[in-house]
């Protein structure tokens, strides 16, 4: 093994505590089938879809129920057989109300697939069953998959990382799915290399994950799969960000304001790489994904296969129920999460994990004034100067923002976290960005 | 059953801005304690006066303003022990008092309060008593002269090597035994807790290591040019308040550059002008006046040391 002097790792950024031990070795089960889905018809960057179904139709579970024209979107696929109840802007867990559908559901299962499709396929094939499969990114940004397999005109691919790092706390899916699914895992790599032509695919683990690294590595070698390389990471938080990953494996920097197929990169998720095996070789959509059910305020944490549109109330009480203590629900990790006003909502595709919180854990700093220590600038990934940032927002200097870099921030909130002074730093960026991009 | 709403990040880092200068005043306590040992119990009540009337002044001004009380953030109390530290025992209590009220009120407060000043307050009260009584502030005090039936004055390391010199040996330096003000007696006694401050987190260690380093390179320097006339770096760190001030000082949160280029460029500066100042001017000590300058600087050094920006060409 190496040693942590010569792990691969990005500049700055964060340890927080990791608080995985409570779901890191509970395999991942599947979730009861629920009587009734909310599907947001927005559940991706870009375009929101336009409804394919209308109230009172019957639906078959995989059925596509919203797409849309535009490039940049994914289509939304209904996750259980049943009836379409209602079509309405509903509570979605970004918080604000999103068209969705309701469908309720008669128990009918979907028929599988018959047997497995030709591996032979083109990557025109594979960006459509990918697209049509309506797979986004699973790790949290939920961008469309199948535009990052599209590389414009002139942009040459050479490498595919695999995203294994699961750098935000608390969260356990993807390194359950790198034990449980290492094979669909490694097709859906050599998938998206076949997609985009690059010729070499690295997967990307921290080093508090060894047995993930181990199983991987030992799956490479039994399926001759050696050309795929195995990036051992030293733990750090945001290590999971496409920019940061992209640092610490390949030492090169994404552009201000390019994307990763700029320095001819494409980062996908372990749960993302495995949803594009699963569209290509059985045909099935992506209308369930792992979610790690977990915190203080939980009975019974775990690792549930759930539908996409089930409510966090249904998966909550499937793990337990929640505690006496359980203060703040949230979706996502503690650092980037969104907390959420009621259980009343639905999984989304971007639902990586189920947070509940109690009140210890959620201990609120008193607010100071900035006392210039600096520790903003000294753990910002991203080499920016958030204290300044966030003042800038704070009084509406808005050019002075973007002049600082203010753009470039990737909100891992890194800032926010070391904070003494209890500033919302990254709160403020947010804000800023919002209005810039609303003056444009 | 109503959640609790709010924006990420969910989990915070144990520091908050009272732990930090509670942690400083903590670190501050050996030195203090050695000072009152050597000094006796004037120093104590030195202490003991800044101290108090840092707070009271702190109290009165945010009373007025009717702005919510930050008695309990620390930075007061803070800035009373530290100016102590900086005066001779043989300072007059009002005019402690006096030197806290002027840095607390003037040195912060008139900026705008915590976090808003551009000079270290307590360096503002002792610059303001270092012109308001000149001569108590330049009268220094033997170690352990209250136990002479009468007190005995005596020289500071840096004026003897500078008006007469003569070097006074290191290991005296290093241990504390020597006249001075209370809180620059010991170099250990600073430099322990400073250390464990600098692995911790709450001082930056940029700033101390190129304070010192340049003051070792620029005071090593003359003294190869003429060891007869200039005294060698290690004498240099050792003497005066350099210690207190590279660690305590120049390293102060607010009136200390945000960048990493900034703090080393914040150091090099201040080491530069402390042996200018110790070798030729009319002054034998020039910690004070070196951060105080830099101070000035900090706002134009933040500007032009940003960092580069991931993915961004300079």
């Amino acid at each position: 093994m190496s040693s942590p002097q010569n792990m691969k790792t990005f500049k700055q950024g964060i340890h927080p505590e990791y608080h995985k031990q409570r779901t890191e070795n509970r395999e991942v089960i599947e979730a009861a089938v629920p009587k009734k889905v909310i599907i947001p018809l927005h559940q991706h960057t870009g375009a929101t879809c336009d409804p394919l179904v209308k109230v009172g139709d019957e639906v078959k579970e995989g059925q596509k129920i919203g797409d849309t024209s535009k490039f940049i979107s994914a289509p939304i696929h209904a996750s259980i057989s049943g009836k379409v109840t209602k079509i309405d802007k509903l509570p979605h867990p970004c918080g604000v109300n999103i068209l969705s559908v309701v469908i309720e559901g008669n128990g009918e299962k979907r028929d599988a697939e018959s047997g497995t499709r030709d591996a032979n396929v083109s990557p025109e094939e594979i960006r459509k069953i990918v697209r049509e499969a309506g797979i986004v990114g699973l790790g949290g940004a939920a961008f469309p998959t199948h535009v990052k397999l599209t590389p414009p005109e002139g942009k040459k691919i050479d490498t595919i990382l695999i995203n294994g790092c699961e750098c935000e706390p608390y969260i356990t899916a993807d390194h359950r799915i790198m034990l449980e699914r290492t094979e669909d895992m490694i097709a859906g790599a050599m998938l998206a290399a076949q997609a985009t032509g690059a010729k070499r695919i690295i997967v990307g683990i921290e080093d508090n994950k060894p047995n993930a690294l181990g199983k991987v590595k030992t799956e490479l070698r039994r399926l001759k799969a050696e050309h795929i390389e195995v990036a051992e990471l030293e733990t750090k938080y945001p290590q999971g960000g496409e920019k940061m990953l992209i640092k610490a494996v390949l030492d090169r920097e994404v552009p201000s304001k390019g994307l990763p197929l700029d320095v001819g990169v494409v980062v996908i998720n372990v749960g993302t790489a495995v949803a594009i095996a699963e569209a290509v070789k059985f045909g099935n959509p992506l209308i369930k994904r792992v979610v790690t059910v977990t915190g203080s305020g939980i009975k019974e944490p775990q690792n549930l296969l759930v539908r996409i549109g089930t409510t966090f109330q249904e998966i909550v009480d499937q793990c337990g129920g929640l505690n006496q203590v359980a203060t703040k629900i949230i979706m996502g990790g503690p650092m980037m999460g969104v907390s959420q006003h009621t259980l009343e909502i639905p999984v989304v595709k971007a639902t990586s994990c189920i947070l509940v919180l109690s009140p210890t854990d959620v201990k609120e700093k008193k607010l100071y004034p900035c006392v210039k220590c600096a520790k903003c600038v000294d753990y910002c990934p991203m080499f920016l100067v958030p204290s300044r940032l966030s003042a800038f927002s704070e009084n509406a200097k808005y050019s002075d923002f973007e002049d600082w870099g203010g753009r470039d921030c990737i909100e891992c909130g890194c800032c926010t976290y070391m904070c003494p002074a209890g500033i919302p730093i990254v709160h403020w960026i947010k804000l800023a960005k919002l209005k810039l991009s609303q003056m444009k | 059953m109503s959640y609790i709403i709010s924006p990420s990040p969910h989990t915070k880092f144990i520091y908050t801005v009272p732990v930090m200068m509670f942690i400083v005043l903590i670190a501050l306590v050996p030195a203090t304690i050695a000072g009152v040992v050597i000094f006796g119990i004037k120093a104590l009540l030195l202490v003991l006066v800044c101290v108090l009337a840092a707070l009271l002044t702190e109290f009165l001004i945010v009373r007025l303003m009717k702005k919510e009380l930050t008695l309990a953030d620390g930075s007061a109390a803070v800035t009373g022990l530290l100016l102590a530290l900086t005066l001779s025992p043989e300072v007059p209590l009002f005019a402690a008092f006096l030197g806290t009220v002027f840095a607390v009120a003037v040195g912060k407060h008139l900026f705008g309060g915590l976090g808003y000043n551009v000079f270290n307050p307590a360096l503002v009260g002792r610059a303001f008593l270092a012109a308001a009584f000149p001569v108590h502030m330049t009268t220094w005090l033997a170690p352990f002269a209250y136990r002479a039936v009468d007190a005995v004055s005596s020289a500071t390391p840096l004026a003897l090597m500078k008006f007469e010199h003569v070097l006074t040996p290191y290991k005296v330096l290093f241990f504390g035994n020597v006249a001075g003000c209370i809180g620059e007696t010991s170099a250990v006694l600073i430099l322990i807790p400073a250390l464990l401050l600098m692995w911790k987190g709450i001082i930056n260690w940029r700033i101390p290591t190129s304070y010192l380093g340049s003051v070792v390179l620029l005071g090593g320097f003359f003294w190869l040019m003429n060891p007869a006339n200039y005294p060698d770096p290690l004498f240099h760190l050792l003497a005066g308040g350099l210690m207190l001030g590279a660690f305590f000082m120049a390293t102060d949160l607010v009136t200390s550059p945000l960048t990493k280029k900034g703090m080393w460029i914040f150091g090099a500066g201040a080491g530069i002008l402390v042996v200018i100042i110790r070798l030729f001017s009319g002054l034998p000590e020039g910690v004070m006046y070196s951060i105080l300058f830099m101070n000035a600087f900090v706002p134009l050094i933040n500007r032009y040391t940003r960092p580069r920006i991931l993915g961004r060409q300079k």
